[in-house]
């Protein structure tokens, strides 16, 4: 902790409970609700949010002819407004001719390597960001749509198993904090229901965008467990397990937070 | 190739004060934090924005380390005349680049 | 689960996004008296607009909008801002004229900490104005490893 200043903040973490003011029967909010009216402003000005400058050099990157097949993703996919409208909305999801499930992330690379030739971008770099931004962009204002298929079942099972197992030096589950202290603050901050509707998202925190793998890890790290190594199947699978909770929610994205 | 978003109106009648925002991607790293060696991570910082219309200074910004990462600007100004707007970015490390937007004035 | 026992028992982990701030009251008085050079300021025509509870000190949006007719015979000439807590007391300075129709000035700044920010207008005049807001900064929760 080299240097930072590293507060730890005993005890007395949780205040008073707030009544999660929300009509209808669907008790789900979106962790933009959580943001005071500044963040929520930023992140609904496009000439304002910075994750736009993200989607902006994805569309770049879109039309970049790159590897060996000298293709771009335009070659293949045309316009973007049109291919992959909703695409984001339904991911992870398993590709045709395989059995396992990816996420954006992972489809993204499969066309790196596939279909461009090209080496699969790290995760997390600014190219593979920006593509994502880019991407997900396009299903801005879709509900948040998981596939159907059979195969998934098992995948999300195991999400919601990590989702609901107690886990870390400070023996907390995801379920404690974002299902049952949902709306309550943790050191000042309003602690959200988890739903993954922004992603990528621009963090404030991060001074930059970054992934829902990024999120989770965050996390993690934050109770103090093991997080799963960069590229581990149990990301997909909270991925799939988030995505399934969150299901007819609005995508956001790019989404800004705190 | 930076990536700068401008915005700012396309047409303006003559005397209306408009707005013109823009976001820039840039670290904005202060020179005062720690990586992950423990040095100190050298400052990288935008020091000047300015703003011309028609090549006539209208905006100026001297900015420190305590401007966030991938900076955004909101000012106004009175469309006088037809012509270009241009934003320019100067800073540390050499940095320099600048952004047009054409601007019509009836 | 038992959640009394929860809630008295969590301990979390907090990571502050910067480091301790070398900048004090001060070097911010000292910064302004630079700008002022003996002259008298006025706490009118300016407003500060800042959100009252700042959830990430990373990236805190702040407007300053002075009053003032922005004629070529009176007008807003600079709008300085300073902090008392961050590394250093000058955040940024603005310089405008009567082409500006508003001395209207839009940014996000940083902030390290809870504390005051000042805005100084030099209105064409060599008046001086200001306006001052004290921000609280919670701290982000849940975060990664220092990098
Ligand atoms: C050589 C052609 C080709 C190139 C180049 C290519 N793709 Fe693909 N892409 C495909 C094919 C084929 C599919 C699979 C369609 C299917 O299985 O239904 C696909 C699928 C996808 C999907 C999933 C769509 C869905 O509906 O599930 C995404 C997202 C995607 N590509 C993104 C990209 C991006 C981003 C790039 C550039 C970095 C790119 N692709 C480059 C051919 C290409
Ligand atoms: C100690 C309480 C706590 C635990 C346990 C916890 N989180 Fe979080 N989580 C938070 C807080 C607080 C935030 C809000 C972000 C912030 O400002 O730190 C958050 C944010 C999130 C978000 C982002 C929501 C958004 O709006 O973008 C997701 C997704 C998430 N957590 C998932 C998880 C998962 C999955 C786990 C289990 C592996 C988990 N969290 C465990 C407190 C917790």
């Amino acid at each position: 902790m080299t240097g930072l200043r590293f507060g730890i903040v005993l005890a007395a973490v949780f205040g008073a409970s707030l009544a999660l003011a929300q009509g209808g029967s669907d008790k789900r909010r979106s962790g933009y609700r959580d943001m005071g009216a500044a963040l929520q402003q930023m992140q609904d000005d496009d000439t304002a949010n910075p994750g736009m400058l993200f989607v902006q050099q994805g569309a770049k990157l879109w039309e970049q002819r790159v590897g060996t097949a000298d293709k771009s993703c335009a070659d293949c996919h045309a316009a973007a407004n049109v291919s992959m409208k909703g695409v984001a909305a339904r991911y992870p999801a398993i590709p045709s001719g395989a059995d396992k499930p990816i996420d954006l992330e992972g489809r993204i690379n499969l066309c790196r390597v596939d279909n461009q030739k090209a080496p699969p971008l790290p995760p997390e770099s600014q190219d593979m960001l920006a593509l994502l931004a880019f991407v997900s962009r396009q299903s801005r204002g879709l509900p948040i749509a998981p596939p159907d298929d059979p195969r998934l079942a098992a995948y999300r099972e195991q999400g919601a198993e990590i989702y609901a197992r107690r886990q870390g030096q400070l023996n907390l589950s995801c379920a404690i904090c974002h299902d049952d202290n949902a709306g309550k603050k943790l050191a000042g901050v309003t602690i959200p229901q988890a739903h993954p509707t922004g992603y990528p998202i621009y963090r404030l925190e991060w001074q930059g965008p970054g992934s829902l793998r990024r999120r989770l890890r965050n996390c993690l790290v934050g109770i103090r467990a093991e997080p799963y190594p960069a590229g581990a199947p149990e990301y997909v699978a909270l991925e799939l397990y988030l995505m399934d909770r969150a299901k007819g929610m609005i995508l956001e994205s790019p989404g800004v937070r705190p | 190739m930076a990536n700068i978003l401008v915005n700012a109106p396309k047409m303006a009648k003559r005397g209306d004060v408009i707005e013109i925002k823009a976001l820039i991607m840039h670290p904005m790293e202060t020179g005062f934090r720690p990586g992950p060696n423990g040095q100190i991570i050298p400052r990288n910082i935008i020091e000047h924005f300015t703003a011309t219309w028609n090549d006539a200074e209208i905006f100026a910004l001297e900015m420190s380390p305590a401007i966030s990462a991938n900076p955004f600007v909101s000012f106004f100004a009175v469309a006088t005349e037809s012509g270009t707007i241009r934003l320019r970015w100067t800073g540390d490390q050499g940095f320099a680049v600048e952004e047009q937007v054409a601007i019509a004035v009836e | 689960m038992d959640r009394r026992r929860f809630l008295a028992g969590t301990a979390v982990v907090a990571l502050l996004p910067f480091d301790r701030a070398a900048a004090t009251p001060d070097a911010m008085a000292e910064a302004i008296r630079k700008v002022l050079g003996g002259a008298a300021v006025r706490e009118e025509r300016v407003k500060l607009d800042m959100p009252p509870l700042i959830e990430n000190g990373n990236t805190v949006p702040l407007t300053v909008s002075v009053e003032s007719p922005m004629t070529v015979g009176d007008y807003v000439k600079a709008i300085h801002v300073f902090n008392e807590k961050n590394p250093q007391p000058n955040v940024f300075t603005a310089k405008l004229s009567a082409r500006n129709g508003k001395a209207i000035v839009g940014t996000r700044i940083k902030l390290g900490d809870s504390q005051k920010i000042v805005a100084i207008a030099e209105t064409s005049d060599g008046k001086f104005w200001s306006a001052s807001a004290d921000v609280i900064v919670t701290l982000a929760a849940c975060l990664e490893e220092s990098t």
